[in-house]
């Protein structure tokens, strides 16, 4: 499966004195199996182009393919063909704060409220909830429990489960999330981060993760795209582009914490890799260099840019 | 989808009417209704237009954001036009099957569409040129000496600006809501009204508690910030009436005794 953009670009309210230009021109392609991390800083057009990925935003000018079909044929070309509704059971689409769509008496009818809107027998939609409760962490024999109870007592993070298991239960190729982790203490935030991993991991889903956090997109993608009012400026694999926190900073953004340790060891001389990610992968690295002997003490801040080692 | 819509849109700015105290500004409004429905001839409905349109030439409001106001009230023009046309009793201007469409009807019909346009105009050119927050102050003091007779003025004002303040909210949303049970497949676009209905719930509920949430927050950071309506309480922004608004009122009071001094004139 997979989702393509070509000089994609959304204005609010065309025509108008107010008229923003949300997305300029954005063209990228998000390939079957991949994890994408999408960022920006507030304002930048993140929202506004996930939102074209499954249809439910119109394009003011540009296309967008889903599997190669185009979600909005030109007039000219003939009659309407795509079907919205079968692009949006592909792309599973989750807004910031999901908890917040929650609506029926149970955990188990709130799950089942995409495959019941399928049409599906109630012996269907029965698996489907189950799986989907599944995927997001809650084992077998405690589904039956939450099933039964209200939405609205659970804790945020698990609310935020279940709100993900609603959209999962329509069985997407694709998860797009809007900031999955805003709100969550620590604990719910690393037990969503290793979901979402296992989604991919475990049940091969494509994932496209939009966030501000740099840790959240260290952890979860292997490729970062970073958009600035509207526009595309930086489509990468996530070592290349933490790789430079200099001008990740002039966006209003940084680098994962241990990107920056990495870079301020190498700054004061320390001949360790500045692309590690995970809190593992640096401590391996430090081990490493400090194995290899004394490191070489660096004069001055300047001396040690120069010692900055780019492998 | 919910983004278009424009209800008492404020349109900020400094002209003179902008500039006006808005308890000057509700009270020629009201007055201006009043006289209104005591215009009685030509003359009269030309001096209220003429007035109408100094106004909105003075808002230096765009004539464009008033016309759009007044499309969704066309089809109402046209019916009071055409009812009064054909029922009003009178000389047979022409015939249309059974219908009889009469001068008297058509002086009448005319009347009424101008006295619906007028009205409308002004009460758009009051939204317009003040804002909400403003316009709640000037109804809070308009009504505060009601607070004899129990009523709670100071309430009643802050209610409203809660309420015009949280439109906006409320409805980016529903609209943020319903793209995300759209996402999961909910239909808000079948014909089918039973089907339409059942699937407000899914937008609704959700609608609803998150409004009870908001409405706690903003209890509890009102409290916190010491908030007591009532008698003792200051404001920053104190109303002040200025040789504007004397002038304005003025001008009304003329605009007034001319439409009704002209009851009495024959035609």
């Amino acid at each position: 499966m997979s989702i393509e953009t070509v000089d994609l670009t959304h204005v609010y309210m065309p025509g108008t004195e107010r008229a923003v230009v949300a997305v300029d021109r954005v063209s990228l392609r998000i390939d079957d199996g991949e994890t994408v991390g999408i960022m920006g800083p507030t304002g930048s057009g993140k929202s506004t182009l996930i939102q074209h990925f499954n249809g439910l935003l119109r394009p003011t000018s540009g296309r967008v393919l889903v599997d190669g079909e185009d979600l909005w044929p030109r007039e000219k070309e003939g009659p309407r063909t795509t079907d919205l509704h079968k692009v949006r059971r592909k792309v599973g689409l989750i807004f910031q704060f999901p908890e917040h769509q929650l609506f029926e008496e149970s955990v188990y009818d709130d799950v089942a409220f995409g495959p019941r809107n399928l049409g599906l027998s109630e012996e269907e939609v029965r698996r489907r909830v189950t799986v989907a409760l599944r995927m997001v962490g809650v084992p077998e024999d405690e589904a039956e429990a939450l099933g039964r109870r209200s939405p609205f007592s659970l804790s945020g993070g698990q609310m935020r489960r279940v709100a993900i298991a609603g959209v999962l239960a329509m069985r997407p190729a694709t998860l797009v999330l809007d900031e999955p982790t805003a709100g969550l203490d620590p604990r719910g935030r690393l037990e969503l981060l290793e979901t979402l991993s296992r989604l991919h991991r475990r049940w091969g889903l494509t994932l496209v993760v939009v966030s501000h956090n740099m840790e959240d997109l260290a952890a979860l993608v292997d490729r970062v795209i970073i958009l600035d009012q509207g526009r595309l400026i930086l489509d990468g694999p996530t070592r290349e582009v933490f790789r430079d926190p200099e001008s990740l900073r002039r966006l209003g953004l940084d680098a994962p914490p241990v990107v920056a340790l990495m870079h301020a060891l190498a700054a004061r001389g320390a001949q360790v890799d500045v692309s590690r990610l995970s809190p593992r992968e640096a401590a391996e690295e430090i081990d490493q260099w400090i194995r290899a002997g004394r490191p070489r003490r660096a004069g001055s801040g300047r001396e040690g840019d120069a010692g900055l080692v780019h492998v | 989808m919910f983004r278009d819509i424009t209800i008492g849109q404020y349109l900020s700015g400094s002209s003179v009417v902008h500039r006006l105290d808005p308890r000057t500004k509700i009270t020629i409004v009201g007055v201006f209704m009043v006289v209104l429905f005591a215009a009685t001839n030509a003359a009269a409905y030309a001096t209220l237009t003429a007035f109408t349109v100094l106004a909105v030439h003075l808002a230096r409001v765009p004539a464009r954001m008033l016309l759009r106001g007044l499309r969704p009230v066309l089809i109402l023009l046209v019916l009071t036009f055409t009812l009064q046309l054909f029922l009003t009793p009178g000389r047979t201007m022409f015939t249309l099957g059974p219908l009889v469409a009469s001068w008297e009807g058509l002086r009448m019909g005319l009347f009424m569409v101008a006295r619906l346009l007028l009205l409308l105009v002004m009460a758009s050119l009051l939204t317009l040129t003040t804002s909400p927050v403003s316009l709640t102050d000037g109804l809070e003091s308009i009504l505060a000496p009601f607070r004899l007779v129990g009523l709670p003025a100071h309430e009643l004002a802050m209610m409203m600006t809660i309420a015009l303040r949280f439109i906006p909210t409320l409805m980016e949303e529903a609209d943020k809501i319903m793209k995300a049970q759209m996402a999961r497949g909910a239909d808000f676009e079948s014909r089918s009204l039973s089907r339409r209905i059942r699937s407000l719930v899914p937008l609704l509920v959700p609608l609803f508690v998150s409004a009870f949430r908001r409405a706690d927050e903003l209890a509890t950071a009102m409290e916190a910030r010491c908030y007591r309506g009532g008698r003792h309480r200051t404001r920053l922004n104190r109303l002040r009436a200025t040789a504007l608004d004397a002038a304005a009122a003025a001008l009304t009071g003329f605009m007034a005794a001319v439409v009704i001094g002209l009851r009495w004139w024959p035609g």
